[in-house]
């Protein structure tokens, strides 16, 4: 360690750790993990400028720092807000932060179509994991839900609009791919929608990786729509010999087949390497990847329910064998 | 007979045009500034000024100025909001259709103050014929070298353009309308960074509303001392006020701040009193997004004190019993007029006009306007007046820009001061269609005597 930084201290729900300065409080909530790390619907680490969206990131800033202990008056979203000298933040532990996640919830729910049963997301999506945690169990809402035409963006991926949360993350993914402003937003408050002006194909060959920065079902693959859950596929790590991309992927199989094929995501569902769209929808056959082993799914859900990772070793001679 | 500062001349005969201006004594800031004053002491005399900034906020201007980064080789822009759209709110386009070159000059004197040399007058794209009327006023001053390089051989050089949006009041909002000027699409911005620091093009940037622009040239004109002596405490100098509503002279009026709302609103030389001898029901003083005011609580505080025209005065009670100053949008209702109406054609407004960048704002504004809709065509239930105060309450200081709370103020306020008339709704369903107005009884006027 020849060149040392000057760390900082941070304290959320009581516990206190020591970060770079500039660090989110998301991040440092992150660092310390489990129970004080708030949602993040919008905030994706890789993608620049995402944040501040959604606000179910929202903490309490008891204090301000060391230097000026005021707290802050309004709640805070917590994952474009940086940590100062001697923070004290309040996640779980504040009655506030709670009841605005709450609203939070309820709102983002009113226009959504709660079609968990039909949707190729239910499982794995960060929606229904935030309802579940945070929501109440009856909609106060009585109108008509918003509603949307399902749109083709290109050969591969689905936009069902009428579930997007409007997160942007698919925008500044597509914005980071190409610079000709393919996909952005159309139209204002609940009527925006994500567009692709008019229906254009995202040719880009890393597109298809907006189908796993969405946290909703909003966009989906169209070769795997429909196949099945995805609590009844087996995610396997897999890699595979590709000149685009890093090859790292997790492959998720019925039986002897691969259904789909996404990139790996970390345990806050951010994907840190992005697979090309060959990989991702080309290369469906057995003897396309090397597999690794069983993928550990962290997130709080249906699908990490088996835990069959843990499990004896499962047989894989078969899997390996191409 | 009050002072007038900005409107002074604005009867003169042809005062749109550069030579009758510059003949009543246009253009003699810059001279003096560009003279004999240093940019900081231009800063100094309108922070002594004690000016407020007069597109909502309500932020020193002097203050807000000095912020500005100043990083060496970095240009510096000053952009002047002509967005002007919120409800009740008519001033800006006043003064730019009558005396354009009042807004000129006082942007030459800002942006030399804050060393700019490409400024910019963002203009909402309803004020189309404004915009010409700008233009040519912009021409005029290039052609009397008030404009372009070296500015009456000061050295000075600025370039002024005006651009229009397209209509959205979210770019009324300064990091909205920075994102819109850059020719994208006007969300607001995350803060920080502020627009100080980094604003157009990620420059050091400062955003002014038209009217706080004007104030400038009497200020470098007459010294910040003389502004700061007129007014009332920290509210100094002169505010125009659009007055609307049920009242006998609407239209755009200077007052000095700290005349009483009783004299603005009965005056001859203000609004004269309500329309058709009726009584005064409520009073909206600062534009669609503050908070209503019960008539016992418009010419008089909780206190029982006079209510005055300042920022300090119209906040006092806070929202409890107060409301603010806000654009200086003065609405007034008589006693015909429906409160359930009017608050659910402002969240109409709002969700209208939301960006839909944060949820809160985005799902909460138009549930606001469904449930305040059932309301007031008499399908409402008693539960939806709680259930408004809820959501409000989750919008309100749980966004990006503030244009949520705007969306929360108005309705909260109605249930606060008019909870009675939310449930007359619910109550007489039939009444209130037919009828089309709100709770026509004494009742509502009882307060007053309590
Ligand atoms: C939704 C929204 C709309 C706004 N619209 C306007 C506007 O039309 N004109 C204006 O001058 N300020 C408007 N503002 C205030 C500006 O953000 C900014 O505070 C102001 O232009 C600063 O100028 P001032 O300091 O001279 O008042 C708006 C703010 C919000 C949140
Ligand atoms: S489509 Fe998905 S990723 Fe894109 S904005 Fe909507 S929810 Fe977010
Ligand atoms: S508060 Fe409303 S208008 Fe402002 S950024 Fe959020 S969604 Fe947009
Ligand atoms: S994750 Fe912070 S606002 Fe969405």
């Amino acid at each position: 360690m020849s060149e040392q930084i000057q760390q900082i201290k941070v304290t959320i729900d009581d516990q206190t750790i020591m970060v770079d300065p500039g660090t989110t409080i998301l991040s440092a909530a992150r660092q310390i993990g489990g129970n004080v790390v708030p949602p993040a619907m919008c905030f994706y680490s890789s993608l620049k400028g995402s944040g501040g969206k959604c606000r179910t990131c929202l903490v309490e800033v008891a204090a301000g720092s060391e230097k000026d202990p005021r707290p802050m008056p309004k709640l805070v979203a917590s994952c474009s807000t940086t940590v100062m000298d001697g923070m004290i933040v309040k996640n779980k532990s504040s009655e506030r932060v709670l009841d605005a996640r709450k609203g939070v919830v309820e709102l983002l729910l009113i226009n959504h179509p709660l079609d968990c049963p039909v949707c190729d997301q239910a499982g794995e999506c960060s929606l229904q994991d935030l309802a579940f945690e945070h929501g109440a169990s009856h909609s106060r809402y009585e109108f008509e839900r918003r509603e949307f035409d399902k749109i083709d963006i290109g050969e591969y991926i689905k936009l069902h609009m009428t579930r997007c949360i409007l997160c942007y993350r698919c925008v500044y993914t597509a914005n980071q791919l190409t610079n000709k402003r393919e996909h952005g937003v159309l139209k204002r408050g609940d009527a925006a929608e994500i567009g692709t002006f008019i229906e254009n194909s995202l040719d880009n060959e890393f597109i298809g990786n907006v189908i796993d920065v969405c946290p909703v079902g909003a966009l989906t693959d169209k070769t795997f729509r429909f196949r099945s859950r995805v609590w009844y596929t087996k995610p396997m790590d897999a890699t595979c010999n590709c000149g685009k991309c890093s090859g790292n992927a997790v492959v998720w199989m019925i039986g002897d087949e691969i259904a789909r094929v996404t990139a790996r995501k970390d345990k806050y569902g951010e994907v840190k390497e992005f697979i090309c769209n060959d990989c991702r929808f080309n290369k469906k056959e057995l003897s396309d990847w090397k597999i690794e082993g069983p993928r550990h799914i962290d997130r709080h859900s249906v699908i990490s329910a088996n835990h069959y990772e843990k499990a004896a070793p499962i047989h894989t001679p078969l899997l390996n064998k191409a | 007979m009050s002072r007038k500062l900005l409107l002074n001349n604005v009867h003169v005969e042809g005062i749109h045009t550069y030579d009758v201006y510059r003949k009543n004594g246009g253009y003699t800031a810059v001279e003096k500034a560009l003279k004999s004053m240093t940019p900081e002491e231009v800063v100094e005399e309108v922070k002594k000024s004690g000016l407020r900034g007069r597109g909502g906020a309500g932020f020193p201007t002097g203050m807000k100025w000095s912020f500005i980064a100043k990083p060496e080789g970095v240009p510096r822009h000053f952009l002047c909001n002509a967005d002007e759209s919120e409800p009740g709110t008519f001033k800006d386009r006043y003064l730019m259709e009558k005396i354009p070159h009042l807004l000129i000059e006082g942007m030459i004197l800002s942006s030399f103050a804050l060393g700019c040399e490409q400024s910019y007058i963002y203009i909402r794209g309803e004020y189309m014929y404004v915009l010409r009327i700008l233009e040519k006023a912009i021409a005029e001053a290039y052609q009397n070298g008030w404009l372009g390089k070296n500015i009456k051989g000061s050295g000075f050089n600025l370039d002024l353009a005006v651009s229009p949006g397209a209509g959205a009041y979210i770019c009324g909002e300064e990091t909205a309308l920075i994102e819109s000027l850059e020719g994208k699409r006007g969300n607001p911005r995350m803060k920080p960074p502020f627009p100080a620091i980094q604003g157009l093009w990620q420059r050091p940037t400062v955003v002014n509303n038209v009217e706080t622009i004007c104030a400038i040239v009497p200020i470098v004109n007459e010294g910040g001392d003389a502004y700061a002596g007129i007014g009332i405490g920290r509210s100094t100098g002169t505010k125009l006020i659009s007055a609307g509503g049920n009242i006998n002279k609407p239209g755009v009026y200077e007052i000095e701040m700290g005349i009483t709302v009783e004299e603005f609103i009965y005056g001859d030389q203000y609004c004269g009193g309500i329309k058709n001898g009726k009584k005064l029901k409520a009073c909206v003083p600062g534009g669609s997004s503050v908070p209503i005011l019960p008539h016992y609580l418009v010419c008089k505080t909780a206190e029982g004190t006079d209510r005055l025209m300042s920022y300090e005065s119209l906040a006092e009670g806070g929202f409890a019993t107060g409301s603010m100053l806000g654009s200086g949008g003065f609405i007034v209702y008589d006693e015909d007029q429906c409160i359930v109406r009017n608050t659910w054609n402002f969240s109409r407004f709002y969700h209208h006009e939301s960006c839909g960048q944060c949820s809160p704002c985005r799902e909460g504004t138009g549930w606001m306007e469904k449930v305040l809709h059932r309301l007031e065509y008499g399908h409402g239930k008693m539960e939806d007046i709680d259930l408004l105060w809820d959501i409000q309450r989750k919008i309100e200081g749980n966004t990006i820009c503030p244009l949520g709370d705007a969306a929360a103020w108005p309705v909260a306020a109605a249930i606060r001061h008019f909870r009675e008339e939310f449930e007359w709704h619910v109550k007489e369903p039939n009444a209130c269609m037919t009828r089309n107005y709100g709770l026509v009884t004494e009742k509502i006027f009882e307060k007053v005597n309590a």
